[in-house]
């Protein structure tokens, strides 16, 4: 079974947001990168995947030729090689040209399964995953929580409002990861020498242009200064009072 | 006028309120809008939609109606059916798992979670957090057709409008992935992301039956979620659809009651665009009160089933 993780390097969460000199981007020269949290748990449910029905795990990752500290991580893991699509611009991508991008190296590898996180934590889209599986016309089941897979399709469960959703979906298929799927391995020594071993190819690509232009991009206005309303019990008819006079609820 | 096709929720024949707000988004615009309904219900649901601005109303059925693929394909034909310059979608699960899919069926760009949605020359720009809100970017687009998800509790509900007209479409083809069931939570519990009300808890309960009192107050407003910290998540005190926060979920209640939580830079990344926001914490250096409107500092447990009892009294009266 061909299976791939796709992987974004993304600013880690303590990041602080300040805007860059045009006017319409973040300034990118204070971050420090992370993988994004839920694309660990689709390398981890990748590798398991692996594990339980034999096959090859591949990174795949659009991004800077420095994402490849994030690529060996995923590798350390048990992924057994990678891919990255190098592309400077990766953080000003948008998702469908992103997704085009990555859609086009999941056919070539002849993916089976394709595992994603249910949203980067940069740009919080989450649309990758279910636009490149439509891209590629592969099935698709979003935020999943649990997963049984065979080697020509499976059953899925996804968090929604109203409950916990069961779908059943044929192979091909892109599955985006939400927490609670798995409980991430941390990488062994092992692990992190043979990762130095395994192969990573860097395939330089020409993303299409973007069809979402920014026309500017600021800071949030600072919430107005808030009030401590005092200690214990005492200040509790002070809160009834404020609830009352500045919202409808009470 | 421009046109904006909108997929609308319904539950047993209910309209549920983030469809209407993506309804007033399009409203606000200055657009008419398509509405389009599915599952069990849509016939009920679509007749009583006074939504102003809405010129029709397509109700859908058949088994396609359970695929997200077949349903996301029915809704980009209609999209290029209706000549619509928009497609909207609120940013419930089903609205994220179906938007991006129709705007790649569309060959289009999607916008996820937009707070703001406006008129720009013949299109639309767009409003949405980066970062988890720590920056706000307006955008618009040069593709054809402008889609994009609605955060909830955001947009205004426009009522007042007359009656659309309706039809029906029958989606025949299966499609590749089926939803055969779901496990309901009990009707009674609302999603934080949808609840007018939040009350979230953090590992200041102490433990896991720490959290009545946070039920307790909960069930005092009536229409409130219980949130709470990833800290008491990963504790597996809590389940994680209730996590607020950068890895959880994104909520802008009208109020947002913050017990016994830090206030940690990915927390606060959920939860600052609530429209009130309270912080009751023992330690008054904690960072939430930088964020909150008002704060009480003490122990919880005295303050909150005191909170809980005066709230209750106050709904008793009306
Ligand atoms: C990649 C990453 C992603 C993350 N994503 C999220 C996220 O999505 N959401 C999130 O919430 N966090 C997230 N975090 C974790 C975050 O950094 C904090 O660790 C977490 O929010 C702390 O939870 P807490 O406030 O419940 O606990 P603590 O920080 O331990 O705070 C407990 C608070 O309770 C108060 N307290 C104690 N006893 C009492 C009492 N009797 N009465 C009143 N107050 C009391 C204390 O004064 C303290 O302020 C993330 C972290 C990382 C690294």
């Amino acid at each position: 079974m061909n299976i791939v993780a796709c992987v974004k390097r993304v600013p880690n969460t303590e990041a602080v947001a300040e805007i860059s000199a045009d006017g319409k981007g973040l300034d990118a020269k204070n971050f420090q990168y992370i993988a994004s949290f839920y694309d660990e748990i689709a390398v981890e449910q990748a590798v398991q995947t692996k594990e339980a029905l034999g096959g090859e795990v591949i990174v795949l990752s659009l991004g800077s030729a420095a994402g490849s500290k994030e690529i060996r991580e995923s590798m350390a893991k048990g992924a057994d090689k990678a891919v990255l699509l190098v592309d400077e611009e990766w953080q000003s991508r948008d998702c469908r040209a992103t997704a085009k991008a990555l859609a086009c190296q999941l056919s070539e590898l002849k993916a089976d399964v394709v595992f994603m996180g249910k949203v980067a934590t940069d740009r919080d889209n989450g649309a990758v995953g279910p636009m490149a599986a439509t891209f590629l016309g592969y099935a698709c089941v979003t935020d999943v929580v649990a997963l049984e897979l065979t080697a020509t399709g499976g059953t899925a469960k996804r968090e929604t409002e109203a409950g916990i959703e069961t779908v059943e979906f044929s192979l091909p298929a892109v599955i985006t990861c939400n927490k609670g799927l798995n409980e991430p391995r941390y990488a062994g020594l092992k692990g992190i020498m043979a990762a130095k071993k395994k192969p990573l190819d860097e395939v330089q690509v020409e993303v299409i242009a973007n069809q979402a232009q920014v026309v500017r991009a600021s800071l949030p206005a600072p919430r107005k200064e808030g009030r401590i309303l005092g200690e214990g019990v005492a200040a509790v008819p002070a809160l009834i009072q404020a609830l009352q006079t500045e919202t409808t609820l009470l | 006028m421009s046109n904006i096709v909108v997929f609308v929720e319904q539950e047993g024949g209910n309209l549920r309120q983030a469809s209407l707000e993506a309804l007033g988004a399009a409203h606000q615009a200055g657009a008419t809008a398509v509405a389009v309904l599915c599952g069990d219900g849509a016939q009920a649901a679509a007749a009583k939609l006074t939504a102003q601005g809405v010129s029709a109303a397509i109700c859908l059925d058949g088994p396609g109606t359970h695929s997200p693929d077949a349903l996301s394909k029915a809704l980009a034909d209609i999209v290029q059916a209706q000549s619509a310059s928009g497609f909207l979608a609120p940013a419930t699960s089903r609205g994220r798992d179906l938007a991006p899919r129709v705007a790649a069926h569309l060959d289009c760009v999607l916008f996820s979670d937009v707070t703001g949605f406006a008129a720009n020359g013949g299109g639309f720009e767009v409003t949405r957090p980066w970062l988890a809100g720590k920056a706000i970017a307006t955008l618009t687009t040069s593709g054809a057709v402008l889609c994009a998800t609605t955060r909830l509790n955001t947009f205004p509900i426009a009522g007042g409008g007359a009656a659309p007209t309706v039809t029906s479409q029958t989606l025949n083809d299966a499609g590749k992935a089926r939803v055969t069931g779901v496990e309901a939570k009990g009707q009674a519990k609302l999603d934080v992301t949808e609840a007018p009300v939040v009350v979230s808890g953090g590992r200041g309960l102490k433990e896991p039956e720490g959290f009545q009192i946070i039920e307790d107050l909960a069930a005092a407003f009536g229409d409130a979620a219980v949130g709470a910290s990833r800290a008491v998540v990963d504790l597996g005190w809590r389940p994680h659809s209730e996590q607020v926060g950068q890895t959880g979920k994104t909520v802008a209640p009208k109020l947002y009651i913050a017990v016994g939580i830090s206030g940690a830079i990915q927390h606060l990344a959920g939860m600052r665009t609530s429209g009130t926001i309270v912080a009751i914490n023992k330690d008054p250096e904690a960072p939430i009160f930088k964020v909150a409107d008002y704060g009480i500092v003490g122990d919880a447990f005295e303050i909150v089933p005191a909170l809980t009892a005066e709230i209750k009294a106050i709904k008793a009266k009306h």
